[in-house]
């Protein structure tokens, strides 16, 4: 019963991975490149790793991959999201499928900032006072 | 067929398939972005690697491994998309 389990478990999370892996080749752009890559990789790796966590059964063990999975989950959003701004910033092209880039133009280059659309630096009074808001 | 088995001749054929793929992208990548993700999946795929083997060889001790690569791939990556910004700064 236990190695159904386990055999059910890394096979679905080898296909997630394939996908993953098919998909970061076959897709036209990065940002779309990057949709696939990380949702897929965290789940195929967690479930893989609850796969061991099946196997042995030890409360050391399922300890040590519970805690490498919620590692994962917390960590590996922040780090897409990092490296998608600072793709952005650096001009990566979209594909030219794509129908609408709302961060255009929102960047300061200089200060990295985000500006959102009702600044009240840029669009009403009292610009001086303004906090200057970074992220 | 043993659990050793099918990991052996289903479970780690297709892990080694992706990691082709994604070294197909990670030499190909256009720009430098599609390399960092392509290198931070191959540590993600380096992971499940090392877990299917520690079920193989029936050794826990394996999973610590994992753990290391798992810090090593948040901070390369963020500390790739910081030294970009970085670049793109002057």
């Amino acid at each position: 019963m236990n190695d159904i389990i386990i055999m059910v478990l890394c096979t679905v999370a080898a296909l997630v991975i394939l996908i993953a892996a098919i998909g970061i080749v076959r897709m036209p752009d990065f940002y779309l490149r990057l949709s696939v890559t990380i949702k897929a990789a965290t789940l195929g790796t967690g479930l893989l790793l609850m796969a061991a966590a099946v196997f042995f059964g030890d409360i050391s063990v399922n300890t040590k991959a519970i805690a490498i999975v919620f590692f994962l989950l917390l960590t590996t959003p922040v780090a897409g999201h990092m490296i998608s701004r600072a793709a952005h910033f650096i001009g990566v092209k979209q594909w030219k499928g794509s129908v609408l880039d709302e961060l255009k133009g929102k960047y300061d280059k200089t200060t990295h900032g985000l500006e959102s659309g009702d600044n009240p630096r840029r669009n009403g009074p009292g610009s001086e006072n303004a906090q200057e808001q970074t992220f | 067929m043993s659990l050793n088995d099918y990991l052996f001749y289903v479970v780690m054929p297709m892990l080694c398939l992706s990691v082709i793929l994604v070294a197909y992208r990670f030499f190909k990548g256009p720009s430098i972005a599609d390399r960092v993700i392509a290198l931070d999946l191959l540590i993600s795929i380096g992971i499940g690697v090392i877990t299917v083997y520690s079920i193989f060889t029936s050794q826990a001790t394996f999973l610590d491994d994992a753990m290391i690569l798992a810090l090593i791939a948040f901070l390369g990556t963020v500390a790739f998309s910081y030294y970009l910004e970085k670049k793109e700064e002057k």
